[in-house]
């Protein structure tokens, strides 16, 4: 027998499953999240080995998720010196790079950026030949000085040969073990937010590398000596060479790992899933079994950026909200005591009144040591309100007035009820608590393009057959086994004011683990 | 009535200028990014009354031109603003004393900034819509007998093209080829005039406007506080409020259009309100009658945050406020409707004004 761990380490905590080769939950542990992560690893999976009885030898996949990139970035914590060479001139000089970024981190990153000749129009045509020399030069002046690089050409999604030949320069002076991050591989059309998500990938990539040595030391630690994959964003999995490269692509995969989770405990491919957490409830939409991406330019960190993101919308309401009471009526959240509820929360025996109290003191679910004690008005009015933000929260995120399938997964999805306004039907599937782990673990590997195409020279069908091989390129390289590899999703996008009949193509494509027993998967499990 | 725009007032700028752009008139992000750019290195730019111009002082807008998608991605050099002006100074063999706003909505409000900045002249606090609309005629200074050209139309990499056209509907078909060729985005200056043949054709005071709006907005009172001043600023009226449920768009001769559905709230319950939109929003509809017309202004705001919502962002589940705000005057006038009107633009429907006209113009 085989078994995988799945990994998640939110805010508050680190949860653990292991399954069996039939995607089976064989133990889950739920510890707090510690200063350093890794012990709290260290002590999930220790848990889950002790429970289960398992071999740490029988182990083969170990898939983590993990919030340390977005931590890095939010608390401006070792961060790289990055060289930022934008490719691009003599256009794009009227705004330079790190326009519009917070002053900190715009003084610190300030001072190695540059614009060189180069780039290319919407059509393909050069806007001016690739400054080599200048490229060299730069090169030879930050040897020894940015830990990193960030190159971004104008239009490079349409053409990506300049960023190309620009990393081969910087590869050749600075030798290989610099990370070199390639704007093409991140985001789409949109320089600054391309190029800004290029930049932040670039800063965390020395983060990333620490992480995830310490990651699989951890493992090594406790005998296991699985391959290591990280759970990116749009919900699957990559290898840690390539997480390594794109580390970026790790931000906000807790909710999307929840969401997968959901998918597969339900057997549901489209339906809108609600995460209670301790603090907020994320609100996200399955697509075909995957989370629905974000149309809109994202912040991270205080940084403008538009590589792909789950489309959520997150409430500050939680188990650990605090209820209170003033002129303006009932409040729940956004204040919360978060993890220590355990201690604070009137449930477990505190003098905070938290949603969790709300909802035990009104008989809906039974939570905590302590009996609660409120006065039935404002129980009710608190609920009413923590309900209401919830159903409008569900309604933003549907694309259509009509009634779709819910999925409540997370430790404080107990609290919420099993009838929604606007909900055909409301799941809470077994293991719902550590849904984020077992998404984790379930996860496929993807390849994606997202590119500009010209169809004016070629059919539409040979031009998405063009996209899709680079998505399936993509996903192989991820780590994807070639015959398992499926198309997700494929969007067109006609551009507006442009000739050449210029469409924007998405491909997505998912398959599974190339070193995974295939005949072990088994049929995904439905309830 | 001097004043000094800073940094920090093309904030303002572009937040009004979102409201005036009624959806449309490209993002105005990049342009005051690129404003503030030049502000930074070249210091503040002052922006003046046209009054305060000798009446032969010669007045240069100056503007953009090109596809939203390729602004964003191959932003402006920087020198092709202050390239196109001069090149237009040369060729008209004068030096001009100002410069001002073609549009006052969207990207448009914040360029001709990089350009007074740079040159150290002055900006005029006007501009010829009032608003934004999409073609280069469809100005108070085209019906007021002022020609867009001599026009200069210039790109990144150093190249010029002078216009000199027979009509409005050549400027804006040679232009727009020359931009494509020139990789689908450029700088422009034209409509050059005498302050004294500007001054009855320009809409007054809406970089003031603009950025009032743009204060009001980002003020830290509360929502319906911020309505309320922006309504009562601008003499608009809430047309409706509720929930965006469905937006269908198609892309029709090169242009985004669209539907969107609005099923009411709070007082709308049981109403819809449907929204025409070709960039900009065009037509407001209740219960299939119309309540607010193109040339009038239509903008869309967030119900939370009252911040404008562009026809690119408009998505299902939208909580939003519709309103509505008077047009410059001008536009009333017939020969002018016929340009900037419901029919114009496809839809079979007279200008409905918001307001009555109470002087003549």
């Amino acid at each position: 027998m085989s078994y995988r761990l799945g990994i998640d380490v939110g805010g508050t905590n680190t949860d653990v499953v292991l399954l069996d080769s039939k995607n089976t939950v064989i133990a889950k542990a739920k510890t707090a999240v510690t200063a350093d992560i890794v012990t709290g690893i260290r002590v999930g999976v220790g848990t889950v080995l002790d429970q289960s009885g398992v071999n740490a030898a029988e182990i083969t996949h170990a898939m983590l998720g993990t919030t340390q990139v977005t931590n890095a970035i939010i608390e401006r914590r070792e961060l790289n010196e990055v060289a930022i060479v934008r490719l691009g001139a003599p256009a794009t000089r009227a705004v330079k790079p790190l326009a519009g970024w917070p002053e900190d981190l715009r003084e610190r990153y300030a001072k190695y950026s540059w614009i060189v000749g180069g780039g290319h129009e919407f059509d393909g045509r050069e806007i001016a030949l690739l400054d080599e020399d200048e490229l060299h030069e730069i090169a030879e002046s930050v040897k020894g000085r940015v830990q990193a690089v960030a190159i971004t050409g104008v239009f490079s999604p349409v053409n990506t040969d300049h960023e190309e030949r620009a990393a081969r320069i910087f590869r050749e002076v600075l030798g290989e073990d610099i990370p070199i991050s390639l704007s093409y591989q991140l985001g789409s059309v949109g320089l600054l937010e391309r190029e800004n998500a290029t930049v932040l990938n670039a800063a965390v990539s020395s983060v990333a590398k620490r992480a995830t040595l310490s990651f699989q030391q951890a493992l090594a630690d406790l005998d296991v000596h699985a391959a290591l994959y990280l759970a990116q964003n749009d919900g699957t999995l990559m290898s840690v060479e390539y997480a390594l490269l794109y580390p970026i692509l790790t931000i906000a995969c807790g909710p999307t790992n929840s969401m997968r989770g959901a998918a597969y405990l339900t057997g549901l491919k489209n339906a809108i899933v609600v995460d209670v957490g301790g603090t907020s409830t994320d609100v996200g939409v399955l697509v075909n079994g995957f989370p629905r991406e974000s149309f809109v330019a994202v912040d991270v960190g205080g940084v403008r950026t538009n590589f792909r993101m789950p489309d959520l919308y997150s409430i500050g309401l939680g188990g650990g909200s605090e209820v209170t009471e003033s002129e303006d009526g009932v409040k729940v959240g956004p204040k919360s005591v978060g993890y220590r509820i355990v201690k604070e929360g009137r449930a477990f025996g505190g003098d905070t009144t938290t949603f969790t109290d709300v909802v035990v003191a009104l008989s809906k679910a039974k939570v905590g040591t302590h009996e609660v004690r409120l006065p039935r008005e404002l129980a009710e009015r608190a609920y009413d309100v923590a309900i209401d933000k919830t159903v409008e929260a569900i309604d933003r995120m549907k694309t259509s007035s009509d009634a779709v399938p819910l999925i409540l997964v997370g430790g404080g999805s107990v609290l919420l009820p099993s009838e929604f306004e606007g909900a055909s039907e409301v799941h809470r599937p077994e293991n719902y608590d550590v849904a984020n782990a077992i998404g984790a673990a379930i996860a496929q590997v993807s390849g994606r393009v997202d590119r500009i195409f010209a169809m004016d020279q070629k059919s539409r069908e040979d031009v998405l057959e063009e996209a899709k091989s680079i998505a399936i390129a993509e996903a192989i390289r991820a780590g994807a086994e070639a015959s398992t590899i499926e198309v997700v999703e494929i969007e067109e996008v006609p551009i507006a004011y442009l000739p050449g009949n210029a469409v924007r193509i998405k491909v997505t494509v998912a398959g599974t683990l190339a070193s995974y027993n295939q005949e072990e998967v088994g049929a995904h499990a439905s309830h | 009535m001097r004043k000094l725009i800073h940094a920090k007032d093309i904030d303002y700028l572009a937040l009004g200028a979102t409201v005036l752009g009624t959806g449309g008139g490209g993002d105005p992000y990049i342009g005051a990014l690129m404003a503030k750019q030049a502000i930074e290195q070249y210091g503040p730019v002052e922006l003046i009354s046209i009054d305060e111009l000798a009446d032969d002082d010669l007045v240069i807008p100056s503007a953009m031109m090109g596809a939203p998608t390729v602004m964003v991605e191959k932003m402006p050099g920087g020198d092709e603003p202050v390239k196109a002006f001069k090149q237009l100074e040369k060729f008209l063999g004068r030096t001009a004393a100002a410069t001002v706003c073609i549009e006052a909505g969207g990207l448009n409000s914040t360029i001709p900034f990089v350009v007074a900045a740079e040159l150290g002249i002055p900006i005029v606090d006007a501009d010829g819509m009032g608003r934004a609309f999409p073609e280069i005629p469809m100005t108070a200074l085209h019906f007021g007998g002022i020609s867009a050209t001599p026009m200069m139309v210039a790109d990144e990499k150093g190249n010029t093209v002078l216009l000199s056209t027979v009509n409005g509907a050549w400027t804006e078909a040679l232009s727009r080829n020359a931009t494509i060729v020139m990789g689908g985005s450029s700088m422009l200056a034209l409509y050059g005039a005498n302050a004294q043949d500007m001054q009855p054709n320009l809409i007054h005071g809406t970089l003031s406007t603009a950025m009032k709006i743009g204060q009001l907005l980002a003020n830290k009172e509360d929502a319906s506080k911020r309505l309320e001043n922006l309504l009562k600023f601008m003499d608009g009226v809430e047309l409706f409020r509720g929930k965006l449920t469905d937006v269908m768009r198609r892309t029709l001769d090169g242009f985004a259009r669209g539907t969107v559905t609005i099923e009411g709230t709070s007082g709308n319950t049981g109403s819809v309100c449907r929204l025409e939109f070709q960039n900009e929003n065009l037509i407001a509809m209740r219960d299939g009658e119309p309540i607010a017309t193109v040339p009038d202004l239509i903008t869309v705001l967030d119900l939370e945050t009252v911040h404008p919502i562009t026809t690119e962002e408009l998505r299902y589940g939208q909580r939003v406020i519709v309103i509505a705000m008077p047009c410059a005057p001008v536009w009333h006038r017939p020969e002018c409707l016929e340009l900037v009107g419901p029919r114009y633009f496809g839809y079979d429907l007279d200008f409905k004004p918001l307001r009555p006209l109470v002087t003549n113009v």
